[in-house]
């Protein structure tokens, strides 16, 4: 039997190819939701708000996972070798995407879950379970052989484990015990989904000291006490702030004051970056010229910005207006994008360069989409606080007018935010295109002349 | 060494304060029928567009409590015929009275409403 010839697209590229798609999926979801909020019931007979929003939500977390891992798992090849070709990357790879394609398929027929971020039917997180597991067998085997554990280690290590911790306590509202009690099913969500976005927060910040590293030389920042330091203020925010996203549900207020106090604790992060503004500013000029450094310098920015965010709506006293608004919505687009996103295509631009052919070539092309990406991510999460603003003007006034005539009234700013989300989505295609189109023509060079070196044996 | 010890902490912490959030007794909704209810509420997605205390998605209202707001009445008018953003709801009869009695339940539980509350010298929120 003939065997098809290797291919020099390896799992961990294969994980971060397919989570470009996921993000090119997300945005075009995206888009068409935010287009919701334009024209009233648009699409609402086959594809509503309750099908768009978990389309886009689950490719954007898939995008995020698939990144994440594929990032993690490239860098841990480096440092310890042995993944590149292994089969548990293989493995979780091909489960991701039977996973999401399934959940994809699930929403549009509408086969719901129900629950927020997770809205597929449970029985769809036992693949993404497995899928998860693999990666982290994976994780901790290769960095067991490592002598030298530096932060991002720890940082790989905790996300890896945590995830599978965080996304099973998510589950617990199968049981009765949990489900049939509103406000501990509720606290219980919340508590595991905080935990859960701060787990792959580990992964990518962990790249992101790792790439840093790898660019400037300087090994001793990862093996730093001040690393270590901020990594263990991450991880007690991680496991106990999380209440500041229920505020206002009747749990008890010990566990609200202490998700309060411990988002405080962010505030010594906040201070060290305007601390370190001045040498952060330049050692990222001097790297300005390569690529990666460029998207590392946006997500220092959107840190900034959205770590202010943060802490201000961790307030209780400001949460009462911010919660339950687009601001909350403002919060997250700038994480997942300005940040998550990011940092994920530092990572990407670093471990792609090297997968092929350079992307040296494109580097003017991909440096524009990144600067107008960036430039619509302000216009669309500024219009996101407006109309959240709006909404608190609303949620605390004597509400005269009805809900639907608010939104009504809101027009404006949802026009600006849709039309910001188009411009995104442009600016995403022109990042993400040549970097695929790089590795994919690569892999059919090596897959052609392989085939022609293969030929004549067969014949 | 150091860095051990303070990660078994945290862990430890952690272990004993999810212990502390998974035990807490809170408002029971063990009636069958506000199970069931929850379960339609869950199947329909109804989350993607509405907030039960202030979470969930922003195209449509909270809906904490808008059982004694509005009344059952009201509830069923809305999931039944739909708005122009909402879609209209095939509901058995069952079905729709199952979903209302949650509704009314979660009524029972609190005030989303930010309104009800004050605000503190030190940032901390207490209801009205
Ligand atoms: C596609 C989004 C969407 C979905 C899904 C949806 N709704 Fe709605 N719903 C709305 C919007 C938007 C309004 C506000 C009225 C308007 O402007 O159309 C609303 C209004 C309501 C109201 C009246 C609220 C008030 O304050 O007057 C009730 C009750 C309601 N929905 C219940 C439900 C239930 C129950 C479900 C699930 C079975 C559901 N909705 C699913 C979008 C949605």
């Amino acid at each position: 039997m003939e065997r098809l010839p290797q291919t020099n697209i390896s799992p961990p590229k294969k994980l971060i190819l397919s989570a470009l798609v996921m993000l090119l999926l997300a945005m075009t979801f995206g888009v068409i939701g935010s287009f919701q909020y334009v024209v009233p019931g648009l699409y609402k007979t086959f594809l509503s708000f309750e099908k768009i929003r978990p389309l886009h939500v689950t490719s954007a977390i898939f995008w995020i996972l698939m990144a994440a891992t594929g990032g993690t798992l490239s860098y841990l090849d480096e440092l310890a070798g042995k993944i590149d070709q292994n089969r548990l990357t293989q493995g979780q790879w091909i489960v991701f995407l039977v996973s999401v394609v399934a959940i994809l398929v699930s929403y549009s027929i509408g086969i719901f879950g129900g629950r927020e971020y997770w809205e597929f039917h449970p029985v769809l997180a036992i693949p993404v379970m497995a899928g998860w597991i693999l990666f982290t067998i994976n994780v901790v085997r290769s960095t067991k052989k490592l002598k030298d554990r530096p932060v991002y280690v720890w940082m790989w290590i905790t996300g890896a484990v945590g995830f599978l911790i965080t996304f099973s306590e998510s589950y617990l509202w199968l049981f009765p015990y949990f489900q049939r009690n509103i406000v501990r099913d509720m606290s219980v969500q919340w508590k595991s989904y905080g935990a859960m976005v701060g787990c792959w927060n580990m992964l990518i910040y962990g790249s992101s000291i790792y790439l840093m590293q790898k660019i400037s030389g300087d090994k001793t920042y990862a093996r730093s006490r001040v690393s270590f330091l901020l990594f263990f203020i991450g991880l007690t925010n991680l496991m106990f702030n999380w209440s500041h996203h229920i505020y206002t549900l009747p749990a008890a207020s010990f566990v609200k004051h202490l998700g309060y106090l411990i988002s405080m604790t962010e505030l010594f992060i906040l201070g060290r970056i305007i601390y370190k503004w001045k040498a952060t500013v330049t050692s990222a000029l001097r790297y300005r010229h390569l690529l990666p450094c460029r998207f590392l310098m946006a997500a220092d920015l959107w840190i900034f910005i959205n770590l202010s965010l943060a802490i201000f709506i961790s307030v209780p006293g400001i949460n009462l207006y911010t919660h339950g608004t687009h601001i909350t919505v403002a919060h997250v687009m700038g994480a997942t994008i300005g940040i998550n996103s990011m940092i994920l295509l530092a990572v990407i631009t670093d471990v792609m360069n090297k997968a092929c052919g350079s992307l040296l070539s494109y580097q003017r092309q991909i440096t524009a989409g990144l600067i107008s990406a960036n430039i619509s991510l302000l216009v669309f999460v500024t219009a996101l606080t407006m109309a959240g603003i709006k909404r608190t003007h609303w949620q605390m006034s004597d509400r005269t007018i009805p809900f639907s005539v608010m939104m009504n009234e809101s027009l404006p700013y949802f026009l600006v935010f849709a039309l910001s989300g188009v411009a995104l989505f442009a600016s995403f295609i022109v990042i993400v295109y040549p970097i695929m189109k790089n590795a994919l023509a690569c892999s059919a060079v090596n897959f052609l002349s392989l085939k022609l070196k293969i030929q004549p044996a067969v014949e | 060494m150091i860095r051990r010890a303070v990660l078994v902490l945290l862990v430890c912490l952690f272990g004993v304060y999810s212990g502390h959030i998974y035990l807490t007794p809170t408002t029971d909704g063990s009636d069958p029928a506000v199970q069931a209810g929850k379960m339609i509420w869950q199947k329909k997605n109804c989350t993607a567009c509405h907030q039960l205390y202030g979470l969930g998605g922003f195209l449509g209202p909270d809906l904490t409590n808008i059982y004694s707001a509005k009344g059952p009445d009201y509830i069923k008018s809305f999931v039944q015929g739909g708005t122009a953003t909402m879609p209209a709801f095939i509901l058995s009869d069952n079905e729709l009275k199952s979903l209302i009695e949650f509704l009314k339940h979660v009524d029972e539980t609190g005030r989303s409403d930010p309104r009800r509350f004050k605000i503190n010298l030190n940032g901390t929120i207490a209801s009205n």
